[in-house]
């Protein structure tokens, strides 16, 4: 009685399985329809010499809207290589890129001395390349009904963040805004909950505009307690244009509809421009006794002059200036050499908001791409 | 108690007077009324200016109200408690509704923008802004959860046919309260861990789909355990009985009619337990990254799954918000979708391959 | 529950030797349950030898700079007080829809209610994070600021109220949601389980259905609905990312539940810090994981005994 009807479930149920698996060979066999690009590409039309292989990055995921505009446009020049980009982090890019997991890194910092060191393992005697390629101003964004216009001090932005200062209508702020009509309005400040290279570079400022007001060393994890906190930009965004009388920073591209205000750079308010970020950045000197090709920079925070604006996120590419064998060496060039470029530049302005690095920049960035090579 | 024992007298025509018999609340009176106090709720949230919340918590503290008040007046106040906890039980219930029905209003409202052909054939290899889809995230996703299945379900049956076939002594209660302390280990605890096995395995920073399929195992295991165990209880030891009396060898008896007997349940328990870590999100994010192209070898190198690549669109958008929201949404959508299926496969799975025991 | 253990084979005196088939499932099958406890040591092991740095760091280096102690302890304060709201709000409703389904709904609707309460299971906790930051919170906004101008003496309301709504409360919430169907499913089992006889000897002595309830099915499922909220412990105590989206986390020791500032959680915690952090802070991280994990072992341990015991003073056999 249990035999035959037991042989009857078995072969419906084998049935049912090669089914199943013939449904997920079918799905699985027509791939993305955005990759089949193959060797027909148009893409090829570019003079340039095809080629082959992989190229991994990991880190900042900061970089990850960048990284996708830049990919698209190194791709359709050189189709062959498999290129693959994962915002892991900066800690976690550096970490990869120095074990030899990945082939360059995204870090919103640059190598530190003891990573230096183990970079001298990792890429040999000619050592790493630092390029600051991904430049993007920090806005600093509120949500203040019936203000359309906020200047601020360093030292009344620090007050803000600190919580020394918990009223729009304070005299600090007022003394910024002559003329304007502020409201008696609690401040609520916003900040990163996760740690991030935008409140390192945001704390970094504030230590160095106004090193009397806030007093904690600049960190990747916002260092006082209180505040309200928001997970990523869009967490923070979304919290200050959720909360009147909110106040936070992010990057300039995501401030969407809400007010940026500007901030005092030697007597002048700047507002936050590509333009005015990429110049400090630029102007900026590098941080001195590294390689020839490293060009990781000391921003200047405390600048004076009204064309630059400091509170800017550096984000680098990290790679060896050697690699081991001829195709990753190229693939490196290529990829980085496509990220300087005006085109690419502008690629990741249109796709992230970044700003594109000065010409000046470009000519340095160029001498350290040309530089890479394979080990002979 | 004995008062409100009251015989119907026409059974017991001997006796002497008639007891007093209760009033009850004629049958639709107390649904009747409760309707009424939602109704007067409304009107009184809609004169304070109308607020969908203010109207249902007016509406039900007024409802719930007027009914016991009635039912005490009518019939006093044990019914009246009675008809007291009804309320606020039917309420709870409601009030769990409303989560499942908003949650669900708000992905369908959000996520079917973008539910489209593109989405599901697209992966996100040079996709500036808008367009772009899943299909990586997606075959990653199911890739990096059948390999999870493939792990946990050999390793999580034979340790569920030890436990109720094999076991006994202290290794057999080891192993139980074991499997159920891993049952709590916090998802991210196991990705962490599988993230530190590959590091110390491999040496270098890897990521590989394959971490993931490790880290859901191990959340995976213990539900497979636990499912099929209780599955497995349930087959009547006369079948045993008698398959030994034929001489069949004991493992015979295991696979040839205690697994085939307890199919359905294995079947479901199984399908549930896949559908326990197909959402998981955390673990997968410290282990398998995330990749714009599609990777269908989980040996090697980096894979997108659904989770992450929701979480990310979700919190990394480029300078077109709206439409990395948009994909963020859908794969949302999507994963609930697949989870919902997973869901109704193993309520097929338990109906259809029932065993006719008549049990 | 039945669990009579199955009959040995036969073992007849003249054919000692168990067959080879015989021997190697019994040996794999031992080896899964084995290698089970393996995994779950080796989990212990690599938490241990992954936090130890951090135990062992000058205090000075560990991320905050005061010492591991002071790190975890206001996230340990975090997780407890999320996970603690998550029952309080969770356990009543979650008993109530048992009952509702077990004793109250219509026989033939009682499954299909109780598949409805089980879906809320199979949603994705990232699904739930996403409704949690733009569906839930933005709604309870003007909630917290009643309850700050009403109720602002309790020091739980006492404000400022959240102008975004993603408070402890907020989080709580949501995790209430997450962990109700865990309760109610075996809450329901074990309602079910009540001994029908005294259901029927309560209601055939008169008494209403509450009054049933309340003495023939409660006292009976009293350890089950114990076992089942500290099951839901458990999940809430480890619940990620959905507290990672909601929470408004800024660290600090705050019983006030609708402000801004919130202790984050460990688990959420883990996930918001991780990506950016090497070296030590990674230690201090898997550090705080490993206080998680003990956490959620000591609870699923006071969870299974308490159940267990149920199981052996019942008389439910």
């Amino acid at each position: 009685m249990k035999g035959p009807e037991l042989k009857l479930s078995t072969t419906t149920r084998t049935a049912a399985v090669s089914a199943a698996l013939a449904g997920t060979l079918a799905l699985t066999a027509c791939g993305a329809a955005n990759e089949r690009s193959g060797t027909s590409s148009e893409g090829s039309g570019s003079s340039a010499e095809q080629l082959t292989g992989d190229l991994v990055g990991a880190g900042s995921s900061a970089q990850q809207a960048a990284m996708q505009a830049w990919q698209a446009g190194f791709n359709t020049a050189q189709p062959q290589v498999n290129f693959s980009y994962d915002p892991v982090g900066s800690g976690g890019g550096r970490e990869q890129f120095l074990a030899g997991a990945t082939d360059f890194a995204g870090s919103d910092a640059a190598l530190d001395d003891e990573e230096l060191t183990e970079a001298a393992d990792r890429c040999g005697a000619s050592g790493v390349f630092e390029l600051p390629n991904y430049v993007s101003a920090i806005a600093v964004i509120y949500n203040l009904e019936g203000v359309d216009e906020l200047n601020l001090a360093p030292a009344t932005l620090a007050g803000i963040f600190t919580g020394a200062i918990t009223n729009w209508d304070d005299p600090a702020i007022a003394a910024d805004n002559q003329g304007a009509t502020l409201p008696d309005q609690a401040i609520t400040p916003v900040h990163r909950a996760d740690d991030s290279g935008t409140t390192t570079n945001f704390t970094d400022y504030l230590s160095q505009a106004a090193p009397e007001v806030w007093t904690s060393e600049p960190d990747g994890e916002w260092p006082l307690p209180g505040g309200e906190a928001g997970n990523q930009t869009s967490g923070v965004v979304a919290a200050v244009t959720a909360g009147n009388g909110a106040i936070g920073y992010a990057d300039e591209s995501q401030a969407g509809d809400l007010g940026v205000a500007r901030i005092r750079v030697g007597t002048e308010f700047v507002a936050p421009t590509p333009e005015a970020a990429a110049t400090v950045v630029a102007n900026s000197p590098t941080i001195a006794g590294r390689g020839e090709h490293d060009l990781a920079v000391e921003v200047n925070r405390a600048t004076t002059s009204a064309d630059e604006y400091p509170i800017v996120l550096v984000s680098y590419h990290i790679g060896c200036v050697e690699y081991d064998d001829q195709a990753k060496a190229d693939a490196v060039e290529a990829f980085i050499g496509h990220v300087i470029s005006e085109e690419g530049q502008q690629a990741a302005a249109d796709a992230a908001g970044s700003s594109p690095i000065t010409d000046d920049a470009r000519s340095k960035a160029e001498t350290v791409v040309e530089a890479i090579t394979a080990a002979a | 108690m004995s008062q409100t024992v009251s015989p119907p007298r026409t059974d017991h025509p001997d006796l002497p007077g008639p007891v007093r018999t209760r009033r009850r609340l004629p049958r639709y009176a107390a649904t009747g009324l409760y309707l009424a106090g939602l109704l007067l709720g409304a009107v009184l949230s809609a004169l304070s200016g109308f607020n969908p919340a203010l109207t249902v918590i007016y509406g039900v503290a007024i409802g719930t109200v007027a009914v016991y008040a009635a039912s005490r007046a009518v019939e006093g106040t044990r019914k009246a408690t009675d008809r007291l906890v009804t309320c606020i039980v039917v309420t709870a219930f409601g009030i769990a509704v409303v989560p499942l029905v908003w949650l669900s209003y708000t992905v369908l409202d959000r996520g079917l923008t973008r539910l489209d052909g593109t989405f599901f054939s697209n992966s996100m290899v040079g996709v500036v802004g808008e367009g772009g889809g899943a299909y990586h995230a997606i075959m990653g996703t199911l890739i990096i959860t059948a390999l999870a299945a493939v792990i946990s379900v050999p390793i999580g049956l034979l340790t569920a046919i030890y436990l109720v076939e094999y076991g006994s002594g202290r290794l057999k209660r080891a192993i139980t309260f074991f499997v159920d302390v891993m049952t709590g280990i916090p998802s991210i605890v196991a990705g962490l861990f599988a993230f530190a096995l590959f590091t110390l395995l491999f040496g270098n920073d890897v990521r590989l789909g394959v971490m993931g399929a490790v880290a859901l195992s191990v959340l995976m295991i213990p539900v497979v355990v636990r499912s099929s165990e209780e599955v497995l209880k349930l087959v009547p030891n006369e079948l045993r009985e008698a398959s030994y009396a034929l001489g069949v060898p004991k493992w015979r008896t295991v696979v040839k009619v205690v697994l085939p007997t307890a199919i359905a349940g294995l079947g479901t328990g199984v399908t549930l337990s896949i559908a326990r870590v197909v959402g998981e999100t955390a673990p997968l994010l410290v282990t398998v990254g995330l990749i714009t192209s599609t990777n269908l070898n989980p040996f090697d190198g980096r894979m997108a799954t659904l989770p992450v690549f929701a979480y990310y669109q979700l919190t990394q958008p480029g300078t077109a918000t709206q439409a990395f929201l948009d994909r963020a949404w859908t794969a949302a959508l999507v994963l609930i979708i697949l989870v919902m299926a997973l869901n109704v496969v193993a309520r097929l799975i338990s109906r259809f391959f029932a065993p006719q025991t008549g049990r | 529950m039945t669990t009579s253990a199955p009959p040995r084979p036969p073992q007849s005196p003249d054919r000692p030797k168990r067959r080879r088939g015989d021997r190697i499932f019994a040996g794999s099958a031992t080896g899964a349950g084995i290698f089970i406890l393996v995994v779950l040591a080796g989990v212990a092991v690599f938490l241990v030898a992954e936090s130890w740095p951090a135990v062992v760091a000058p205090a000075e280096d560990v991320s905050g700079g005061e010492g591991l102690t002071s790190y975890i302890t206001p996230l340990i304060f975090g997780t407890l007080l999320a996970s603690v709201i998550a029952l309080v709000i969770a356990t009543p409703l979650a008993v109530a829809i048992a009952l509702f389904i077990t004793n109250y709904a219509p026989r033939r609707l009682a499954a299909g209610l109780g598949y409805v309460i089980d879906l809320l299971a199979a949603i994705p906790s990232i699904v739930y994070g996403f409704w949690g930051i733009f569906a839930l919170a933005p709604a309870l906004v003007p909630f917290y600021a009643w309850a700050e101008r009403n109720l602002g003496f309790i020091p739980l309301f006492a404000g400022p109220a959240s102008a975004t709504g993603r408070t402890m409360l907020t989080a709580g919430i949501v995790l209430a949601v997450m962990i109700l169907p865990i309760i109610s499913a075996i809450s329901r089992e074990v309602f079910s389980q009540a001994p029908a006889l005294h259901r029927e000897a309560a209601l055939a002595l008169g008494a209403t259905r509450w009054e049933m309830i309340r003495m023939a099915v409660l006292p009976y499922g009293k350890s089950g609905i114990i076992g089942g909220a500290m099951l839901g412990l458990g999940r809430a105590l480890g619940e990620t990312l959905a507290i990672a989206l909601v929470l408004s986390a800024s660290g600090g020791i705050t019983f006030n539940l609708i402000s801004n500032s919130n202790p984050s959680t460990i688990a959420a915690n883990i996930a918001l810090q991780f990506p950016e952090s090497t070296g030590l802070q990674v230690n201090t991280l898997i550090a705080s994981g490993l206080a998680l994990f003990v956490i959620t072992l000591a609870v699923n341990m006071l969870a299974r005994w308490v159940v267990t015991r149920r199981a052996d003073f019942s008389g439910a056999n």
